[in-house]
């Protein structure tokens, strides 16, 4: 309770105020636990910079050669969806063959000198820019909406299992259990298999084999909200909403979720980095995206014989992928770093610049002080970051 | 313990038969099985498709089908005592896979299949895990030191990046350029300077301590790096590699010290003589090797060797090591196996030159997991070049990718634990650092680790789809990708059967491990 009454305090016992604070609690009072996230994720360059890499490529990709849409039309035959195509502002499409430049060579000379076939063209002059483009759009299109669906299904179904225990709790665990036993791989490539067989489906392209993609891929999603919800019914700030007479869905919806939720958006960044790799690896392996539509994993199948003679048939949709992958990442290192309760200090001396920076120069900002002894720390969340190794040293 | 085992054992059972029932209807369902003969103009179409459908009972539905399928695996567990050829001479006798489209039968076709897949997968597995481990451990004592900076960086790159990407970027740089170098092996001097530089600051990074320390660290490194090139490269070693008595000696003594500073310390008298007569009589045993190690001789004899080895060098710490005997057995174990394993890689160097002339200078295979022309009868040793040459580049594509995983998690795990009090009481009491770590931390921080490992095996199958399509292996993962673009179910669903029920006994295991391992969990 003192604790409570010194953040009233008037302005007079300030400075005693401070004086008991650590630097990075002064940082935070009189800030909501939003502003703090928000504040913490701002400020951490990796993540920003990621996200402004990954903005660019969104507006580019999608803006240059256009998008597909399905359109329902009634022919002959009843019902059918045809594909619209709404042209963007490059001047090739991803199908047509144009007449070769410079024995396909890639005529991008520098930022703004692109020339006519920027990433070059294959055998029968289709412009790989055009093509990348397209399969980078398929990409980012399964990575949004197999992120969001994966998440939304692992979220229903962990949190009624870790909400309502006992039999709800071991039926949709076994569930679980059971769609785990299929490898990822393995089941996403006979949904793929469907998807592309399905006139109906392939007329919706990446979008359907995105939902289908989806519907099989919540399961570690439902394993770690599972435990999040486990751990926070057993609150204090629970019983209390019980007590007052509040609802189940209302103690989901209000008192546990919200809690939840920093766990949540961090373990979406990594399903759709994992949706970006996986999208490529079905689509290498021919169960993913189908011809004629093109995608960047199909892309690389299919000119990898030709490695020797035109390695940028395989170096650009390559570079692509790693891209988002890498900037998706980053995003989701910040965003752990930014909700991590156990880190009390902003992060700013972190992120791709500075480990870069100190990979070079070879060393740690203000740690090197610290005999081995002490600067070894906590650390809970076994993922990328370095940042519960912070709270721990703060901690102490 | 055994309620715990049996009731899971049932669930696990129940879980496998409705993945495979789940299967086999959505692969029967995505697309029609006769689609390439219903396309096709062959004046006998109709014949061609009634014979499948009675071949492959199409005309039953999916689910029916299932259970017949079921039904020949099942088969397993029918006992027939008159037939002497089954597992323990009764069972196995009815199991039968099916036949696939072409009308063979499956069973056969997946037992190699399995083996060669198998061999991939666990080679990789367990260097991934050994090295992954070794990484993260370094990594977490050497935490915010630009090699700790580095190679998280790395992970994040790893991370990102496609297996297939890597693996054809290995086929096209590592397999085409480390060919070309050994045609003509010579390292020009700035390249030979760069290497060594860099090994001896990753050295330096990884041991840390004071700047005298490092420093020295780093030029005895880099010197020794450049002088080992300069030799190899001076003797030709790279087209006629091989060891010899003094270079096993040598190495075997490495590992001595190796494994003593990791467990005893250096400074332990008893264990170092012990380890390193090990060593050194491991060395000198080469001579009458040579005559040992013919080319008539089969498999067994390697097993023989590197067992025979083991069960002596633990015999040798067991009955010299005295009050410390069992830590002293197992190091002696350890550095005979390796003293082994070094005759037998000799023996494989050996062939070498012959190898290369066999497959016209181009050693570093990219395609297939063995060689078609071998002569008529290959020796056991050249059998065993041609192999690792073949499982170098798919092995690392597979690995890369876990070790980035493995060592993260271990770093995180080994850091958790390193904060934890009854670590700080270890060293208050004096126990040295090498114990605490590695006695104390890292047996505490490797139970998660196992249970990482043991989930990952299902992803790390599957994952082999990928990496057998680039390197062309007739593989688990070809009849895969094969019968699911025909839509060939018997074989797809051997697949699967192995597949999944590797993955729910991995994770039974885990699960027990976990409990063996882990007190608190047993408990609750």
């Amino acid at each position: 309770m003192s604790n409570l009454n010194e953040t009233n305090a008037p302005v007079a016992h300030t400075a005693e105020l401070n004086a008991e604070l650590s630097i990075e609690q002064r940082e935070v009072v009189g800030l909501s636990q939003g502003q703090i996230v928000r504040r913490r994720f701002f400020r951490h360059k990796g993540a920003m910079v990621s996200l402004a890499v990954l903005a660019l490529i969104i507006l580019l990709v999608f803006s240059s050669v256009g998008i597909v849409i399905p359109w329902p039309e009634w022919g002959a035959d009843g019902f059918s969806f045809a594909q619209i195509h709404l042209p963007g502002w490059w001047m090739w499409n991803w199908t047509e063959p144009t007449p070769i430049v410079d024995g396909g060579n890639p005529t991008i000379k520098g930022l703004f000198d692109w020339g006519v076939h920027p990433f070059g063209q294959d055998e029968v002059g289709r412009d790989i820019f055009a093509a990348v483009m397209r399969g980078t759009q398929q990409s980012l299109t399964v990575m949004f909406i197999y992120g969001i669906l994966a998440a939304f299904f692992g979220v229903l179904v962990g949190g009624l299992a870790g909400y309502f225990r006992g039999w709800v709790d071991n039926a949709l665990m076994r569930l679980t259990d059971l769609f785990l036993v299929i490898p990822t791989l393995v089941f996403a490539a006979v949904l793929g298999q469907l998807a592309g067989n399905n006139p109906f489906m392939k007329s919706f392209g990446a979008v359907s084999l995105a939902i289908l993609l989806g519907l099989v891929g919540w399961m570690s999603m439902a394993r770690l909200v599972r435990g999040e919800f486990l751990s926070l019914r057993e609150r204090e700030f629970v019983d209390a909403a019980r007590v007052a007479g509040a609802s189940d869905m209302r103690i989901i919806f209000r008192h546990i979720l919200p809690n939840a939720l920093g766990v949540v958006i961090v373990a979406t960044t990594l399903l759709m980095s994992a949706a970006i790799i996986l999208e490529a690896a079905l689509s290498f392996i021919g169960f993913g995206i189908q011809k004629p539509d093109v995608s960047l994993g199909q892309i690389v199948n299919e000119y990898q014989g030709a490695f020797a003679t035109r390695p940028w048939l395989f170096w650009f949709p390559g570079i692509f992928i790693i891209a988002i992958a890498l900037c998706i990442n980053f995003i989701g290192d910040g965003l752990r770093d930014a909700f991590d309760p156990r880190q009390k200090r902003m992060p700013n001396d972190r992120g791709l610049w500075s480990i870069l920076k100190r990979a070079v120069t070879g060393r740690g900002p203000k740690h090197e002080v610290l005999t081995p002894t002490e600067s070894i720390h906590v650390l809970g969340d076994p993922g990328l970051d370095e940042s519960a190794g912070d709270a721990g040293e703060k901690k102490r | 313990m055994l309620r715990l085992i049996l009731r899971r054992l049932i669930v696990s059972i129940f879980i496998l038969l409705a993945a495979l029932f789940i299967v086999y209807n959505l692969v029967a369902i995505s697309k029609d099985p006769l689609q390439d003969l219903i396309e096709s103009t062959a004046p006998n179409k109709q014949q061609l498709i009634d014979a499948r459908v009675a071949l492959l009972d199409l005309d039953v539905p999916p689910p029916a089908r299932f259970f017949m399928w079921l039904g020949g695996i099942l088969g397993f567990f029918v006992p027939r005592f008159d037939d002497p050829n089954g597992l323990f001479g009764f069972l196995g006798n009815h199991f039968d896979m099916g036949v696939n489209v072409l009308g063979q039968d499956v069973g056969p076709i997946m037992s190699t299949a399995v083996q060669q897949t198998l061999q991939l997968v666990l080679g990789a597995t367990l260097l991934a895990v050994v090295i992954g481990v070794a990484v993260g451990v370094s990594t977490a004592l050497r935490q915010y030191s630009g090699y700790d900076y580095t190679v998280t960086f790395l992970a994040f790159l790893t991370y990102s990046l496609p297996v297939f990407f890597l693996a054809v970027l290995l086929k096209q740089y590592l397999a085409i350029s480390f060919n070309d170098f050994l045609n003509k092996p010579d390292i020009p001097i700035p390249m030979l300077l760069l290497s060594s530089v860099i090994v001896g600051f990753i050295t330096m990074s990884i041991i840390g301590g004071a700047i005298r320390t490092r420093l020295l660290v780093f030029g005895g490194m880099t010197v020794a790096t450049a002088v080992v090139l300069f030799l190899l490269q001076a003797l030709d070693w790279f087209r006629h590699p091989g060891l010899g008595t003094a270079m096993i000696i040598v190495l075997g003594l490495i590992a001595a010290a190796i494994v003593a500073g990791l467990t005893v310390g250096i400074r332990h008298r008893k264990n170092l003589i012990i380890t390193g007569a090990i060593a050194v009589v491991g060395g000198a045993l080469w001579y009458p090797m040579q005559y040992a190690m013919t080319n008539q001789i089969g498999p067994w004899f390697v097993w023989v060797l590197v067992l025979g080895f083991i069960a002596l060098g633990w015999g040798a710490g067991r009955i010299f090591g005295g009050i410390e005997k069992r830590q002293i057995a197992i190091n002696g174990g350890i550095v005979a196996g390796v003293s082994a394993a070094l005759l037998v890689i000799d023996r494989v160097m050996q062939v070498f030159p012959e190898y290369s002339k066999q497959t016209n200078g181009r050693p570093i295979a990219t395609v297939g997991a063995q060689s078609p022309q071998l002569g008529s009868d290959p020796s056991i040793w050249l059998q065993m070049l041609d192999g690792f040459t073949h499982l170098l580049l798919p092995t690392i594509a597979i690995m890369v990718i876990s070790v980035a995983s493995y060592s993260r998690y271990t770093r995180a795990s080994l850091l958790e634990v390193m904060n934890q009090d009854y670590i700080r009481t270890a060293r208050a009491k004096g126990l040295p650092e090498r114990t605490v770590v590695m006695r104390h931390a890292l047996r505490n921080s490797l139970i998660p680790i196992t249970t990482i490992v043991a989930a990952d095996v299902g992803a790390v199958i599957s994952g082999a789809i990928i990496t057998e399509q680039i390197f062309a292996w007739k593989a688990m993962g070809s009849i895969f990708t094969e019968s699911l673009n025909h839509v060939d179910l018997n074989p797809l669903m051997g697949y699967m059967l192995i597949t999944a029920s590797l993955t729910v006994i991995f994770n039974l295991i885990a699960d027990l491990l976990y409990s063996a391992l882990d007190p608190r969990i047993r408990r609750a």
